[in-house]
């Protein structure tokens, strides 16, 4: 059956540094900047971790070398229970259309010049999975589910909103029908009012098509409603990690307690009621 | 009593002329602000929150700008006023602190060194040493640590944070009357972005501060504002005390806001309540109230514009421009014992 067991990820004592060289002509290393240091965690097939830390804590480095997009220094990265750190591109390119990425920034994750129907299209002419009249019907279709209209097929990046951007990201990532989504902060750069419609398209789909995401962001509010664990990031390693609701409402870490009393309360009444007794 | 308002702002109208045809950024803007007071402007991205500032500033003049209402100050038309006038009044008596600190500074010169500039602009009386120690003074009042040795380092010495901390204490530099922020907090960390607010805070009390706080963001509106303006498409949909707009809310748009927020203090919902569709472009803006092809509790008189009114008897501070009645409002605003908005049909 599945192979690697109900966990479709599985991370073990990743480590990336990154050198810090001085000198003229001949660099030396003099120290190293430790990214990620150390960390742990697995995502069972169909289930949501969110990695949740402030700038600078590793969240991002820890995700792209899971991915392999950068070599990491040591540790385990088993994917469906095979090992793929350390893996070559040549040998990366197979499994790269099972995991797939959703970026920050909407603006500058398509490719300006290219149109829709093209951006979403690409992988799936890059690793030969369709062509001709079948690619286009498979790319409505993928336009249709996250949102947008078959019409929108042959318009360009700028014609859209952020909301809409991202959504289009979405359905390139999905193009390749993957196992696996890594989110790296996908809603903080959309208002507010479309923030919720892009979380709740990403619960739809994980249900659909029974997805698995390492959701990434500093928004612990959002972490929390869209994952079933959370690892709380600082200084590249987890600090805690726990159900959702436990780590939101019995965090254990002094690093996760002062992070979620920072989060501020929409609420003027409890956010007073939080406030007075500190400043006494 | 309340005292006499430092800044009141009558039906401020801000349009561009472009190649589409004029865009109405901001379309009738009222407010008063008082000493030690914070108005928080809540709206996205296109809503007219930051032009409303902007203007304020004198920031949005040009040849393609069509600027009315009023907007006085002390007395003062600041409309009107000539662009000397403007300046000598930038910094010295309305300062502004924007969201990036990373490039509001000048990244070749030292900080302090650039605040004693500021400084000695306005005031070409004092010294530099006597301007160095004021912004020591500065530094260490905004919680700089080690002041005296930091006003020496360049910006990208400083974290984002502390560069932002520079900022606030540049803008207080010729101790201003009113204060405009506009996103301050946004690219900081949840834990330095706590700091900022009580720091903000702290001013209004301690200086008698009046600000203007521009932002997205309802958690941080909940923290530090006293009054606040929804905006939505460039008009003002919803304004009033804090404690009106977050537990009797009248708009719609603004029930949408709350409703889609996270709260870790309250049980996750299974689905994240969300607004549909998206904001109008200002060149295509619907018929009526612009708020309309997104909201679910539409009918017959929405194709008019309601006009900023109070229609609460007892609230008459409290203003919105919504045809519901008081009582449809509290009905409909309900959903699943929360305030939000309901999905539509």
């Amino acid at each position: 059956m599945n192979a690697g067991g109900e966990n479709l990820l599985e991370v073990t004592d990743l480590v990336k540094h990154f050198p810090v060289k001085r000198g003229v002509l001949i660099d030396r290393e003099v120290d190293q900047v430790r990214a990620v240091d150390g960390i742990s965690f697995s995502i069972p097939r169909g289930k949501t971790l969110g990695l949740v830390g402030e700038s600078g804590s590793g969240k991002s480095t820890a995700c792209r070398a899971v991915l392999q997009l950068i070599k990491p220094t040591s540790g385990s990265v088993r994917f469906e229970g095979e090992e793929i750190a350390g893996l070559s591109r040549r040998q990366m390119r197979p499994l790269r259309r099972q995991m797939q990425m959703i970026f920050q920034d909407p603006y500058a994750s398509l490719n300006p010049r290219k149109r829709i129907g093209q951006i979403v299209a690409d992988p799936l002419r890059r690793q030969g999975v369709a062509s001709g009249s079948d690619l286009r019907r498979r790319v409505t279709q993928l336009l249709e589910r996250v949102g947008l209209a078959g019409e929108h097929y042959d318009r360009y990046p700028h014609e859209f909103s952020g909301g809409q951007r991202q959504r289009i990201g979405i359905a390139r990532a999905l193009a390749l029908e993957p196992k696996l989504v890594i989110a790296d902060e996908p809603v903080s750069a959309l208002d507010v009012s479309i923030q919720a419609q892009i979380v709740n398209l990403l619960d739809d789909l994980q249900d659909e098509l029974g997805l698995t995401y390492l959701f990434v962001a500093h928004d612990i509010g959002v972490v929390r409603h869209i994952s079933d664990r959370i690892a709380v990031m600082n200084e590249g390693r987890i600090v805690e990690q726990g159900s959702a609701d436990q780590v939101c409402e019995h965090p254990t870490d002094p690093y996760t307690k002062k992070l979620l009393a920072a989060v501020p309360i929409p609420d003027p009444r409890e956010s007073r009621a939080r406030r007075e007794p500190a400043r006494d | 009593m309340s005292p006499a308002p430092l800044l009141s702002v009558n039906d401020l109208r801000v349009g561009f002329a472009t190649e589409g045809g004029l865009l109405q950024a901001v379309d009738g803007v009222n407010f008063e602000l008082r000493p030690g007071e914070v108005v928080a402007i809540v709206g996205e991205s296109g809503s007219g929150k930051s032009v409303t500032a902007q203007t304020i500033m004198g920031l949005t003049r040009g040849h393609n700008a069509r600027i009315e209402g009023s907007v006085r100050f002390g007395g003062e038309e600041l409309l009107t006023a000539g662009d000397a006038e403007m300046r000598g009044l930038r910094g010295e008596r309305i300062a502004m602190v924007f969201q990036d600190p990373m490039t509001s500074f000048n990244p070749v010169y030292r900080l302090g060194a650039q605040i004693v500039e500021a400084i000695r602009a306005h005031r070409p009386n004092t010294s530099k040493a006597t301007a160095r120690a004021a912004v020591v003074e500065l530094f260490d009042a905004v919680g700089i640590p080690d002041a005296e040795r930091r006003v020496d380092d360049y910006p990208h010495e400083f974290s984002g944070g502390m560069r932002q901390r520079a900022m606030i204490a540049m803008a207080l530099a010729l101790e201003p009357e009113v204060l405009i922020a506009d996103e301050p907090t946004t690219a900081l960390d949840v834990t330095i972005q706590a700091q900022i607010l009580r720091l903000l805070e702290d001013l209004n009390r301690e200086r008698n501060l009046a600000t203007i706080l521009i932002t997205h963001d309802l958690g941080v509106v909940a923290e530090v504002a006293d009054r606040v303006l929804v905006m939505y498409a460039g008009k003002v949909v919803e304004q009033g005390s804090l404690d009106e707009i977050f537990y009797d809310p009248q708009h719609p748009y603004t029930w949408g806001l709350l409703g889609s927020l996270t709260r870790l203090d309250r049980p996750r919902p299974r689905r994240l309540p969300q607004i549909s569709g998206a904001p109008p472009s200002l060149l295509e803006l619907p018929e009526g109230c612009p708020f309309r092809p997104r909201c679910p509790h539409e009918f017959s008189k929405c194709p008019q514009v309601p006009g900023l009114e109070a229609r609460l008897p007892d609230a008459p501070q409290h203003c919105d421009r919504c045809w519901l009645t008081p009582e449809q409002k509290r009905q409909k605003r309900q959903v699943e014992g929360q305030i939000g908005l309901e999905a539509p049909a």
